[in-house]
């Protein structure tokens, strides 16, 4: 096969509401290559979790996948597929590991029935035989003594542990495509470090693709090879994972790494983006950071195509134009209106 | 030396953890196990410690939103532990606190210039038009516009609740506010707006912080001392400055090296800890981190000995019996 094992094309994922029409997802293109981590972040309402769930087709109503939308995975639109089709995908080509692990499995059984459930629907495994895969799973997780763990009840389950079921579920296909929406979002970080480190091994082991979702550019950056930064709806900046720390482009990218705290770093004054992220029904008209950007000026009515930096970096951005409008930086507007 | 504005000695609370239909054969969780601190006037103190290890229920004793089972507490002249309901009501208007959550701590039927507002008139700091003005200046000074006070918190974002809820602790006029987990329910970009906030009132206004999170890159913005919890206890305390550079306790090394730093390739020792955090109900024996701990001198002396937290370099203390204590120069 050639070519990304995973396209989307123009993706537009909109929820038609009693407030308004929300796009919440409008134009995203990404590809995910065969064996690469992929990095997609954000803040809370970016797009990026309904990106996540539009590949699933996990989309329900009032939403909708609109028209001309594509994603092309391994060859076949998803988009073009039967309910029966795309239930085959599910959970055996492409799977996904959610944020909160308790949530993701069900407590009235037990975690070992769980897993084997996996290789029983997909591939009509005998009872005995699917146990017998989710043990050596729940085994190859870091579950230890995981014979007898495998009868336990997620209920009597520590967190890093649960996460690890729901990823030993996710592994039991071999899937071609993992999606990770927020995996370690929920955990403390001594078992932050212990996921992180189980996905890096489980990646090189089976050689999956991994699409990794997180608003945490730490995480970002030990995991990823490569980053889409999403912000209203709309892809802004993508590139190699030390392109983007090194020379982020795009405004919004270079506040989002100014304003985390770091560890080491001087106990001064954060750098802040002013503002907050507009609802999804009130994407401003031209440049969608505008009024949040210090640099913003009249061009921001026009909306900004991506442009190419440098390769593989492409920037949301008039600046990709204009680079010497970066020398006078200035109050943005959303810093006068009440704050955030 | 100036006297401490909030001391707290060896503040305990347990809960009962019931088992079966009945409640038999229930256990104990130490939530809060001996633990003893001080605050000093316009400093911040950060608890750390990961879920579970009692900073949450630690800040609720305190103010005895939670009754602590034993311990001292004193504020400001006052135990506050032996006080009557009514000296009690009085007390909290100068020790205040900011919850994590900005959804669930604001009543969503009472606009945010009411919710501001009720400090005011259940002190009797201010009433009528008096009130008023207060309000919309409370409102701006935590960086809303005075004119939201007819709003609802529905119409607002996670950053902009935080600020109603600071403003909310702040209409007393406190000298103390715990604040806990304030801001690891918001976005980052929002968070430093929060954290810079904090950090302009503490300077206008000299007030104290119990700073109560998980996050160690937030905590080294913000706080002067650090102290790390453990299973219920406290395991190290610093100088923030002296703690990040020089962790002692390994537990503490484990939770610093564990941060994702945002430097692609970047080549770090990382201490992946095994197992998780045994439950605070199991019967003590030793360091209550001896069976997750990687240090080398880890031997069969911390399974058995009760590491007293003592200080190891001046003004930096840990309870590890693996780190020598500080040498008198005498």
């Amino acid at each position: 096969m050639t070519g990304p094992l995973l396209s989307i094309e123009n993706l537009r994922t909109y929820f038609y509401t009693d407030a308004g029409v929300a796009r919440a997802v409008d134009g995203v293109s990404l590809q995910v290559s065969q064996g690469e981590t992929v990095g997609l972040v954000g803040e809370s309402g970016c797009g990026k979790t309904v990106t996540a769930l539009s590949i699933l087709r996990l989309i329900a109503s009032p939403g909708r996948i609109e028209p001309d939308s594509r994603i092309v995975f391994e060859g076949k639109d998803l988009l073009q597929l039967g309910p029966e089709e795309i239930r085959r995908v599910r959970g055996n080509r492409i799977a996904m590991i959610f944020q909160e692990p308790m949530t993701a499995l069900n407590p009235v059984f037990t975690v070992g029935d769980q897993v084997a459930e996996v290789a029983r629907v997909h591939d009509g495994a005998t009872r005995r035989e699917a146990w017998k895969r989710a043990v050596e799973m729940l085994d190859r997780v870091g579950i230890p003594s995981a014979d007898e763990r495998a009868r336990d009840y997620p209920h009597q389950m520590s967190g890093g542990m649960r996460q690890r079921v729901v990823i030993a579920m996710a592994l039991m296909m071999r899937p071609a495509l993992v999606i990770a929406d927020e995996p370690t979002t929920a955990l403390d970080v001594t078992i932050q470090a212990q996921i992180l480190e189980l996905l890096r091994d489980l990646q090189r082991t089976f050689g999956m693709s991994l699409l990794l979702i997180t608003h945490d550019m730490g995480v970002v950056a030990e995991t990823a090879s490569r980053v889409v930064v999403m912000y209203g709806g709309e892809v802004v900046e993508q590139a190699p994972v030390d392109r983007i720390f090194a020379s982020p482009h795009h405004p919004y990218t270079e506040g989002l790494l100014a304003a985390m705290p770091r560890l080491g770093s001087a106990r001064d004054r954060l750098l802040t983006i002013p503002g907050t992220v507009p609802p999804p029904t009130e994407w401003p008209s031209g440049c969608r950071f505008r009024d949040r950007c210090s640099y913003a000026w009249e061009r921001a009515t026009e909306h900004p195509a991506l442009s190419e930096i440098a390769p593989g970096h492409v920037s949301r951005c008039h600046l990709a134009q204009e680079p010497q409008r970066r020398l006078q930086p200035h109050e943005p507007l959303a810093a006068g209106r009440g704050a955030p | 030396m100036t006297t401490p504005l909030l001391s707290v000695r060896n503040l305990t609370k347990h809960f009962a953890r019931t088992r079966g239909l009945f409640g038999g054969g229930g256990d104990t969780v130490r939530a809060v196990d001996g633990i003893s601190f001080d605050v000093f006037p316009g400093e911040t103190l950060a608890l750390v410690g990961e879920s579970g290890c009692g900073k949450t229920t630690t800040g609720r004793a305190i103010l005895r939103l939670i009754e602590p089972d034993s311990g001292e507490v004193m504020f400001d002249g006052h135990n506050v532990l032996t006080l009557a309901a009514e000296p009690l009501r009085q007390l909290r208007r100068k020790m205040q606190i900011v919850f994590q959550d900005p959804y669930s701590s604001l009543n969503p039927r009472m606009t945010i210039g009411a919710i501001v507002r009720e400090g005011l008139i259940i002190h009797r700091i201010a009433e009528g038009a008096e009130a008023d003005k207060r309000v919309g200046q409370l409102l701006e000074e935590v960086g809303l516009r005075g004119d939201y006070v007819g709003m609802y918190p529905h119409e607002f974002s996670g950053g902009q609740r935080q600020r109603v809820g600071i403003a909310r602790a702040l209409s007393v006029e406190p000298k103390f506010i715990v604040c806990d987990e304030p801001v690891s329910a918001l976005d980052v970009s929002v968070q430093a707006q929060v954290l810079n906030l904090l950090q302009d009132l503490q300077r206008d206004r000299g007030l104290a912080y119990l700073f109560i999170a998980h996050d160690l890159s937030v905590v080294e913005h913000i706080a002067d001392r650090v102290a790390v919890m453990y299973l219920g206890r406290i395991v190290e305390s610093a100088d923030g400055a002296a703690l990040y550079r020089e962790p002692l306790m390994p537990y503490t090394q484990a939770l610093l090296s564990a941060v994702p730093v945002p430097e692609p390739g970047a080549k770090r020792e990382r201490i992946v800890l095994r197992g998780d955090a045994p439950s605070n109900s199991m019967p003590k024996m030793g360091c209550v981190f001896h069976p997750r701990c990687h240090d080398p001198a880890r031997d069969a002396e911390c399974a058995k000995i009760l590491p007293p937290l003592e200080e190891k370099s001046p003004g930096h203390v840990a309870a590890c019996i693996k780190r020598p204590p500080v040498r008198n120069s005498a």
